[in-house]
């Protein structure tokens, strides 16, 4: 079974669509839509509408912290963060349904070996980054806890494609991937990847990212795909939000 | 895992023979268990499979070379290694069933050289030497260093081609490095291990081939250059100090030889040979190397130069290495086909840029500068068609050709071919030699005839290995005026 696992789409339509179609040419059967539907993207509703069908066709999905800021729009602080921004523009674009959709999706989704969180499993409410081993460490052993099964930890949050692994030492090591290439994670070891967002890379890079897990082969790929991210940006000005949005995208960061 | 006798079926394989007891794992010799008709069919080459004598419940430490093994096994491709079959699931049988290579371990020539007291002609090393820089470089390719390279690990086929053995301490850089581990530690065999290594560098291909030049200085005087260490600090000797020339256990040793191991043996990664090709290109063709005072020396260094280097040594720490295909496509082998039969100077000036370009403006790039001859311009009879003045006389064509080519920055060969067939030739050149870009003339090999024949530069184009780039035909514009 090859799963498809896409995260951080940020209501950006046109980098979804190329990764979904991207991941159903390569085999992909079920797919995993692992949070951050909405926030900083021209299209949340559009998104959402998207993840709404392909959950009543079968797929996962968990909920980001961007997704509980649109439908919790925090209160307006002094200085408001990038993401709180977009979140009352969000928040004001989506359907009530739409909302109670979001809202409703669970923090984490387990199935057998396989633990799929948004950002951390320790605590998964309160977003941790995973940036370094340390924090790969904790959200893997909150995972095991959760259950003694779990041998894959996958998420995203962090908008980078990076694998965590014991090797010989104590501590878990970083491992960074070469894109569109298999690498075997045999399920006697435990594992912890973030697999990159779709909809807004931050590695310097445009191509969108997201991951295909072959679960027979027990084989990860990190996967880049060039998509559309002109008109992608386009959409954000002709919304009417802050160019800086906009601009990133081509930047990839 | 204990003894599997003859009969034994593990995984619908069965045991023929143990062919082999080593300290890490027993090999067998096996063939499929089922007939033609059900299951998997005979895969047309004998087949060995490999058991550790530790399993899973002797603690994972021990099996994670034989884990290493079987991934990086998995993903090679090419005639270097032993074919991949199959692998045992390693929580319950680990196994790996793989091409049974009937050839010959290198160190059949070291004790065959003991035995008689005859030591091997360097014409012969050199032979076994290129064919394991042949091997090496195609791992390299693939994004794999093997890190444990020594006589028993290669197999020399009647063909002379190498077989490489033994991935359980190899790193492949498209995956995680199971053998790593926070505090990088020296992994390798202390004989054969390269400095780099020892301070916990993995995935530079350079190592490598400071272990073919320990293997090239044992089979040329039956030494080791840096005996077998047992403590951390013997192993550190290599970080900073030059082992004894060769041609001082061995006079009559060509100098030529001397500087191809010492510089394989060079203590910093930077001073050996840019990739495993640059060293097969070297061996294939001794009378062409640039002797230098390494060559020639019959004197250790210094203690004074020892004694810096040891101060240096001693901050020499870990640093990740780039992937390995990043590190040897900086330094490509360049090969130009240089016609002399009917090519004019114009030509023979673009095709000279056009090579320039390619080599780059970073040092380490080789350029091999290869001429075709018809067979019918050289004769038995003649001796002025004789096959050997023929060749000087466009050796030294060539060699007027190259001038101006920086050869202190890249290294430059020369090759008259004799073929009837020129595209076929060149081809054949390009596939031998690991070539990564080729530089042909458009014109002056026949392009404008392409609608009529196929022309040379189509066939070359067409089935080579390499970039190819088809050179016009262009004055510098100061020649103009």
């Amino acid at each position: 079974m090859k799963l498809a696992l896409l995260s951080d789409i940020h209501s950006n339509v046109q980098a979804f669509d190329t990764c979904v179609a991207d991941a159903t040419a390569r085999g992909a059967t079920q797919f995993a839509l692992l949070g951050d539907f909405v926030g900083y993207g021209a299209n949340p509703s559009a998104i959402v509408q998207r993840v709404m069908t392909m959950v009543d066709a079968g797929a996962w999905a968990i909920k980001g912290n961007h997704d509980d800021m649109a439908c919790h729009v925090p209160t307006a602080t002094s200085v408001p963060t990038r993401g709180e921004i977009t979140a009352a523009w969000t928040h004001a674009q989506l359907s009530e349904s739409e909302r109670a959709f979001l809202d409703a999706l669970p923090l984490t989704h387990q199935d057998g070996s396989l633990l799929l969180v948004h950002a951390s499993a320790d605590s998964p409410e309160r977003w941790r980054y995973v940036y370094d081993a340390r924090g790969a460490a904790a959200s893997l052993a909150a995972a095991v806890g959760l259950s003694a099964d779990s041998r894959y930890v996958f998420g995203g949050h962090v908008h980078e494609q990076t694998l965590y692994y014991q090797g010989r030492g104590h501590d878990l090591l970083r491992f960074m991937p070469t894109p569109n290439v298999p690498i075997p994670l045999p399920p006697h070891r435990r594992w912890l990847a973030t697999i990159g967002s779709v909809g807004q890379p931050r590695d310097g890079r445009a191509e969108a990212m997201y991951a295909l897990f072959d679960r027979d082969a027990s084989a990860l790929t990190f996967v880049r795909v060039p998509y559309d991210h002109s008109a992608a940006a386009a959409a954000i000005r002709a919304a009417g939000l802050p160019d800086f949005f906009a601009d990133r995208l081509a930047r990839g960061e | 895992m204990k003894l599997l006798e003859p009969g034994a079926t593990l995984d619908g394989f069965v045991v023929d023979a143990c062919i082999h007891s080593g300290g890490m794992a027993h090999i067998y010799s096996v063939h499929y268990a089922t007939t033609a008709t059900s299951g998997p069919s005979d895969p047309g080459f004998p087949m060995a499979m490999k058991v550790p004598r530790m399993t899973a419940g002797d603690g994972a430490e021990n099996i994670v070379g034989f884990e290493v093994e079987q991934q990086i096994l998995r993903s090679l491709k090419g005639s270097h290694v032993p074919r991949f079959v199959a692998a045992g699931d390693l929580t319950r049988v680990p196994y790996l069933v793989m091409e049974y290579v009937q050839a010959k371990q290198l160190q059949h020539w070291l004790d065959e050289a003991r035995e008689t007291r005859r030591p091997l002609d360097p014409a012969t090393i050199a032979r076994l030497g290129e064919a394991v820089a042949r091997g090496v470089h195609s791992l390299h390719q693939q994004n794999v260093v093997h890190h444990d390279l020594k006589p028993a690990n290669v197999l020399i086929r009647d063909d002379g081609s190498a077989v490489l053995l033994d991935f359980g301490l190899s790193y492949h850089g498209h995956f995680p490095d199971l053998l790593a581990e926070e505090l990088r530690k020296a992994i390798g065999s202390p004989t054969w291990m390269a400095p780099e290594q020892v301070v916990g560098v993995r995935g530079d291909p350079r190592s490598d081939i400071f272990a073919i030049g320990v293997m090239l200085y044992e089979l040329a005087t039956g030494e080791l250059p840096f005996g077998n260490p047992q403590t951390s600090g013997g192993l550190r000797q290599r970080l900073w100090m030059d082992p004894t020339p060769p041609r001082q256990h061995r006079p009559d040793l060509p100098p030529w030889m001397q500087e191809v191991i010492l510089r394989c043996l060079a203590p910093e990664a930077a001073g050996r040979y840019a990739s495993a090709a640059h060293l097969a290109g070297e061996l294939a063709n001794p009378e062409q190397i640039r002797v230098t005072e390494r060559g020639t020396r019959s004197k250790g260094t210094s203690w004074r130069v020892h004694f810096k280097r040891w101060i240096k040594a001693v901050g020499m720490a870990y640093k990740p290495s780039p992937l390995p295909t990043v590190q040897i496509d900086e330094v490509p082998i360049v090969m130009v086909a240089v016609p002399f039969k009917g090519a004019t100077d114009v030509t023979l000036y673009s095709l000279r840029a056009a090579a320039q370009r390619s080599l780059g403006s970073r040092a380490g790039a080789r350029l091999a500068c290869v001429t075709v001859i018809s067979p019918s311009e050289t004769s038995g009879t003649e001796a002025a068609k004789s096959e050997a003045s023929v060749h000087t006389r466009y050796l030294e064509l060539l060699r007027q050709w190259a001038q101006g080519i920086d050869t202190e920055k890249h290294q430059l060969s020369l090759h008259v071919l004799e073929a009837g067939d020129v595209a076929q030739a060149l081809l054949d050149y390009a596939r031998g030699n690991q070539v990564n870009v080729i530089v042909m003339g458009a014109a002056t090999h026949g392009l404008a005839l392409q609608r009529i024949v196929q022309t040379v530069p189509m066939r070359v184009a067409m089935d080579a290995p390499s970039t190819v780039i088809l050179v016009k035909a262009e004055l510098p514009f100061s020649a103009l005026a």
